[in-house]
């Protein structure tokens, strides 16, 4: 049984730090899901504790490929706090995170509490009061992305920084399914894709969030956002390279890495 | 060999549904030039047989698949009425050797355009609306195992067109942002928008233009343009049901038996 606190330490170190560390089932290689999801916690308190709480939640490993390739069949959730927040047109500061990834995602704002463990896609359309294009930034705490199910769930879903756009559109005459996405990076198309990227739907991916939460006694607060999980695959960002996220009928939203 | 041996060879392949090895193989010296010399004379023979240019097909738009071919541009062939079908329609797999599903946008041109020096602004009021659409793509050729001159000569390795019959007129709407998504069977394949075709379907339209123009060729009003996969193609086998459901331009379908 791992020490829940002294992993959360460690991962907590490497955040503050910016070094990586090696994965924690290289150590505990018996690490449970479950686990690392208390680990997770930990680690979301020290965030509060330090002064910056809850604002959205993310949403891990949706696409059906990258599941095939870690040999999982469910996805993952993460939390992104007040200081992993870049406004529009703020750049994003690579000196601050080990080695940070970008990814398109489709942003949700939840307009009422979310925590019915029978949630479906549908429920959580109803409850959001709009979508905006956004941008996740990972940075995972393992160097050279390497891990395991439990090691990325115990790392917060590998949360940096996020962005939402400036662009808020109602979902209700939306196809997110087929809702079209063209992803750049300095100015060349890494790839496009639909919302379908996301779990076949990306309110399916919240949705399927908001079920996982309510198995662990927690829910989905009114107000909060939610990265509904990546669309195209991610591309590194270092200092000088720009990204953008351009999606068909609800906008774009760009990021330059200094 | 000559274009002409090379032609008939392919139409035999064509006819009996029996694949033959790559031209390549033999003639690694073989250029794209060449290959287009042999598919004008393929086209020329299915002419002849009473065939007709109802549109033409672009191959090699995606960045990958330039890379994996080493090509920084796309290849073309023309859509014969014969490779054509309806949506929500049947295809005998008899009709092919190896066949592969694509989705992607058609453009149907209301105007004609007639390169040198068509720009995408010219493409985009020449093109008048745009349709959902699969392409069946096959290759005459053993495996796949195609090099650019291979597949060039061989129609660009179409199969059958499958065009939906609901045109969308393009009026405030890019058909680069059009997003689509592709199932087999109901499991999703692929995902993908319109900029995966050469960054955007309508300069697709106006390099094929382009391309025609030292022919002599015109894109005549009335023909379409497939304007390249938005996805990375797969098999399909008998009973296999293919549909792609695009944002603004509906759903196309088709059914193997």
């Amino acid at each position: 049984m791992i020490d829940v606190a002294a992993a959360a330490d460690r991962l907590w170190e490497a955040i503050r730090t910016r070094r990586s560390i090696a994965p924690l089932t290289d150590e505990h290689p018996g690490l449970t899901v479950d686990d690392a999801y208390e680990i997770q916690d930990a680690v979301v308190a020290r965030y509060a504790d330090s002064g910056a709480p809850v604002t959205a939640l993310k949403l891990g490993l949706t696409s059906r490929a990258k599941q095939t390739q870690m040999g999982v069949d469910e996805p993952l959730y993460g939390w992104l706090t007040a200081s992993m927040a870049l406004d529009v047109g703020e750049e994003l500061d690579t000196d601050a995170l080990i080695q940070p990834r970008a990814e398109p995602e489709i942003a949700f704002l939840i307009g009422r509490d979310l925590d019915d463990p029978a949630t479906t896609a549908a429920d959580v359309l109803a409850a959001t009061t709009a979508v905006a294009p956004a941008v996740d930034v990972l940075d995972s705490r393992f160097a050279g992305y390497r891990f395991t199910l439990p090691d990325v769930a115990a790392d917060n879903s590998s949360a940096g920084r996020y962005l939402v756009g400036g662009r808020l559109s109602p979902p209700d005459v939306l196809d997110l399914r087929v809702l079209g996405c063209a992803f750049w990076k300095n100015g060349e198309l890494v790839a496009t894709a639909t919302g379908a990227a996301s779990l076949d739907h990306p309110a399916a991916a919240v949705a399927w969030a908001v079920r996982k939460l309510a198995s662990r006694g927690q829910g989905l607060a009114a107000g909060r956002w939610v990265l509904s999980g990546a669309l195209t695959a991610a591309v590194p960002l270092a200092a000088g390279d720009h990204v953008l996220v351009e999606f068909d009928r609800i906008g774009s939203v760009g990021l330059r890495a200094r | 060999m000559t274009p002409d041996e090379r032609a008939a060879l392919l139409h035999g392949a064509l006819v009996d549904r029996v694949p033959i090895p790559p031209f390549t193989d033999a003639d690694p010296a073989m250029t794209p030039d060449d290959g287009y010399a042999v598919q004008l004379r393929l086209v020329e023979r299915l002419l002849a047989e009473g065939d007709e240019i109802v549109g033409y097909k672009l191959g090699l738009t995606s960045k990958p698949m330039q890379e994996m071919f080493g090509v920084d541009e796309p290849d073309y062939g023309p859509v014969l009425g014969s490779m054509t079908a309806d949506s929500g329609t049947e295809l005998p797999m008899g009709r092919f050797i190896q066949p592969k599903a694509e989705a992607e946008i058609a453009l149907l041109l209301g105007e004609t355009l007639e390169g040198p020096g068509v720009t995408l602004l010219d493409a985009a009021r020449a093109v008048t609306h745009a349709v959902a659409a699969i392409e069946v793509v096959d290759s005459r050729i053993e495996d796949w195992r195609i090099r650019l001159p291979d597949t060039i000569a061989d129609l660009a390795s179409c199969g059958t067109v499958v065009l939906g019959g609901h045109p969308v007129a393009i009026d405030d709407w890019e058909p680069r942002l059009v997003g689509m998504v592709v199932t087999k069977n109901g499991e999703t394949m692929g995902t993908g928008a319109g900029a995966a075709a050469l960054g955007d379907p309508l300069r697709a339209v106006a390099w094929l233009a382009n391309t025609l123009a030292p022919h002599g060729v015109a894109l005549e009003a009335g023909r379409f343009v497939m304007t390249g996969s938005l996805h990375a193609a797969f098999d399909v086998r008998a009973d296999d049901v293919v549909r792609a459901d695009f944002d603004r331009l509906g759903s196309v379908t088709v059914r193997f038996v």
